[in-house]
């Protein structure tokens, strides 16, 4: 009889931040258990008390080199309550919305193009020396050119609004450091309207994949599950502000317009030995059936509709591919993405129109407060910061859950589905078949490094243990 | 000797009045020296090194040796260079400048240094990693002396202008440090209008509550390099 084995890919690539995935077969070589780990932590949590609460927006902001907006605009509403300001300046919340949807339009992209496209444009088993973004430009230098320069329109976009592409100081307690100008406005409104032609274009790629692979998509790592993330107060999509809600697999209220300040009598954290990432749950339902998806995806499920009319009709088509009913495909990910690019592009042109991003009033002031949560649907998903400051202005207590963390059951139940279907049995584990499972890691677009704050790396290296834990086969490769 | 005279920096001639600095007068003259403890409306220390040059072949810090007439002025040669980068370096590595996250950045004139002189990256010290305890205690002003350099502007600032003495050295040899007066700086004179609290060439010495609001294009070293104001005045 075969020795049971242990299956590592390690770290899992084309994701931000480092992951691994173990896979431990039995002696008849059936999934016995898989496992996406999160191997790092870095502890912002911890070393982030002591310091000063205006300080906040810009440290926290180094979670992540992806989008660090998310986490600047999340710590900077939460710093808005601390400091007494419910309502900002028009000008300044619209800078901060600007600035997000240059940050999600421009994540998304990245995701979509560079990571996810390969797979999806040469099969998830092709060549792993030809999978990649180079093969993409490649073959198809058009779509590649596209994709760099949405990318650069929306890394514009933070630039304009928080000063630099990444890690820039946009927004502060209470407000914005700055507004629009004319100049930089008219440059925008010069290439928008191509960038909202070309993001139609991605999201018909994205919607005729799914279409035209409805078998594979209904299929690959596709369970019901709990759905959450904010929406506005009318049910419409919002990425910056609004109320939480949870939806049961079948579309029912868990909770709906939940004061976000009170996500912590809702939401609770558990911990694994095997993983730095926490495992979120709702706390009604408990552990077993109380874990939950966010992320584009979940928010397709969540919004009732989209204030913008393109992305809307695009809403429309993905609630009608369900039937009405709640998506849970894994890799609807990549349609619902590219319909809050276009979402994104259509909220940037309308903010570009409006002259209050030409106002003066920058920040306002209140009283102060110790208390402070912001929440923000970043691109991964929801994103959940909560801190308490003391009367010398010092953080004294700090908790983020992010939206990889969130998906962290989602993630490990995609990564098991899809290594019964597509390794049990198996008598020899190739590459591609190794591929499929960071396919499915892929659809969420986690961000490990936001997770637990790692510092990537991105060689692949798989290593096969038996039942007495000897190394039996190595492979690797340098992407 | 009540008649300006004239000496050499760089083989440039600089007129100097009596009584004049080296760095007075090349200041003057649109000729930057660099430098890190001194600065306008203080008295000269000598503290930093950083201005030092060499003249007459011997090394003097610049902004405490008098000009002479006929003097010759090593400044900005790549050996002066070299071992300012070094001092401005070994200053990163003894206290914690992390300018990606300090509200000085772009402001500061250890970071400004740094990028004038060429260093990137401080990488070839270990660091000291100091662990002090931020006093927030003040209502309007927060001392984070992981960042402090001992340059003494504040002490000089606090003793000489607002006649106070709420900064002063504590400590010997690598040990010496600023402190202040009393338990913290809640516990001492310290009011935001004092000049003290408006000399610190880092993040040390912070007003409260303005952190980030100066946006990043208007800070004043995005506008040039430290020491381009002096130098324009040649141009």
């Amino acid at each position: 009889m075969a020795a049971s084995r242990l299956i590592e890919i390690s770290p899992v690539t084309r994701v931000e931040g480092h992951g691994k995935v173990t896979i431990h077969l039995d002696e008849n070589n059936n999934v016995d258990e898989a496992r996406l780990h999160i191997v790092e932590f870095r502890g912002f949590e911890r070393f982030i008390r002591g310091r000063l609460l205006w300080e906040v927006p810009v440290i926290v902001q180094r979670l992540c080199g992806i989008c660090p907006v998310s986490h600047h605009l999340a710590a900077a509403k939460a710093m808005d309550q601390i400091v007494g300001v419910d309502v900002l300046p028009p000008t300044a919340e619209k800078m901060r919305r600007l600035m997000h949807y240059g940050q999600v339009m421009q994540s998304h992209v990245l995701h979509f193009f560079h990571l996810a496209a390969p797979d999806l444009l040469f099969g998830f088993g092709s060549d792993f020396a030809k999978r990649n973004i180079f093969e993409v430009i490649r073959q198809n230098p058009e779509l590649g050119l596209r994709a760099v320069l949405m990318r650069k329109f929306g890394q514009e976009i933070i630039e304009a609004t928080a000063g630099k592409k990444i890690h820039g100081t946009g927004a502060i307690p209470g407000g914005i450091n700055r507004n629009l100008d004319i100049a930089t406005r008219d440059r925008f409104l010069s290439q928008v309207d191509q960038m909202l032609e070309w993001s139609q274009g991605a999201l018909a790629i994205a919607r005729g994949y799914v279409e035209d692979h409805r078998a594979l998509v209904d299929s690959f790592g596709s369970f019901p599950s709990n759905h959450m993330s904010i929406v506005r107060e009318d049910g419409a999509l919002d990425l910056y502000h609004g109320k939480m809600r949870a939806l049961t697999p079948d579309g029912a209220p868990i909770f709906d317009m939940l004061n976000y300040n009170d996500y912590h009598k809702h939401i609770v954290e558990d911990v694994r030995s095997w993983s730095y990432m926490k495992f979120p749950f709702i706390k009604e339902l408990g552990p077993e059936t109380g874990w939950y998806r966010v992320g584009p995806l979940a928010r397709m499920n969540t919004a009732d509709f989209i204030d913008t009319p393109l992305a809307n009709e695009a809403h429309g088509a993905l609630k009608a591919y369900s039937g009405g009913k709640l998506n849970h495909s894994t890799l609807a990910n990549h349609w619902a993405r590219m319909i809050e690019v276009v979402h994104c592009v259509e909220k940037i042109r309308e903010l570009l129109h409006d002259p209050d991003l030409q106002g003066t009033d920058l920040r306002a002031v209140g009283e102060r407060r110790h208390e402070g949560v912001g929440v923000i649907e970043a691109p991964r998903g929801n994103l959940i910061h909560h801190y308490k400051v003391d009367e010398n202005d010092q953080v004294t207590y700090c908790n983020l859950i992010v939206s990889t963390t969130h998906n962290n059951e989602g993630m490990n139940r995609a990564v098991k589905d899809v290594a019964i279907t597509h390794l049990s049995g198996q008598p020899k584990i190739t590459e591609g078949m190794l591929n499929h499972i960071e396919v499915a890691i892929r659809a969420y677009d986690p961000c490990l490094s936001c997770a637990t704050h790692a510092l990537g790396q991105m060689p692949l290296q798989v290593e096969i243990y038996d039942a007495g834990d000897r190394l039996v086969d190595r492979a690797g490769q340098c992407l | 000797m009540s008649d300006p005279f004239t000496f050499r920096i760089d083989g440039v001639a600089v007129t100097a009045k009596p009584g004049q600095t080296i760095m007075e007068a090349a200041d003057a003259a649109g000729i930057y020296i660099p430098r890190l403890c001194d600065v306008d409306g203080l008295r000269h220390q000598g503290g930093c090194r950083v201005c030092t040059v060499k003249a007459g072949g011997r090394s003097v810090s610049s902004c405490t040796q008098p000009a002479e007439p006929g003097l010759e002025v090593e400044n900005n040669t790549e050996a002066r260079n070299r071992v300012r980068r070094d001092l401005v370096e070994m200053l990163f590595h003894e206290g914690n400048h992390l300018c990606p996250i300090c509200e000085k950045s772009g402001n500061c004139e250890l970071q400004a240094m740094a990028y004038r002189l060429g260093m990137t990256a401080p990488t070839r010290f270990p660091y000291l990693e100091p662990c002090r305890d931020l006093d927030a205690s003040h209502p309007d002003i927060a001392l984070d002396t992981n960042r402090c350099i001992s340059c003494g502007r504040c002490i000089r600032a606090s003793q000489d202008v607002d006649g106070k003495g709420v900064f002063g050295y504590v400590g010997r040899g690598i040990h010496r440090r600023v402190a202040v007066n009393g338990d913290n700086l809640a516990d001492t004179d310290a009011v935001l209008a004092d000049k003290a609290m408006s000399v610190c060439p880092v993040g040390c010495i912070i007003r409260k509550n303005e952190g980030f609001r100066m946006p990043i294009g208007a800070r004043h070293f995005d506008h040039g390099l430290i020491g381009h104001e002096i130098e324009e005045k040649s141009k």
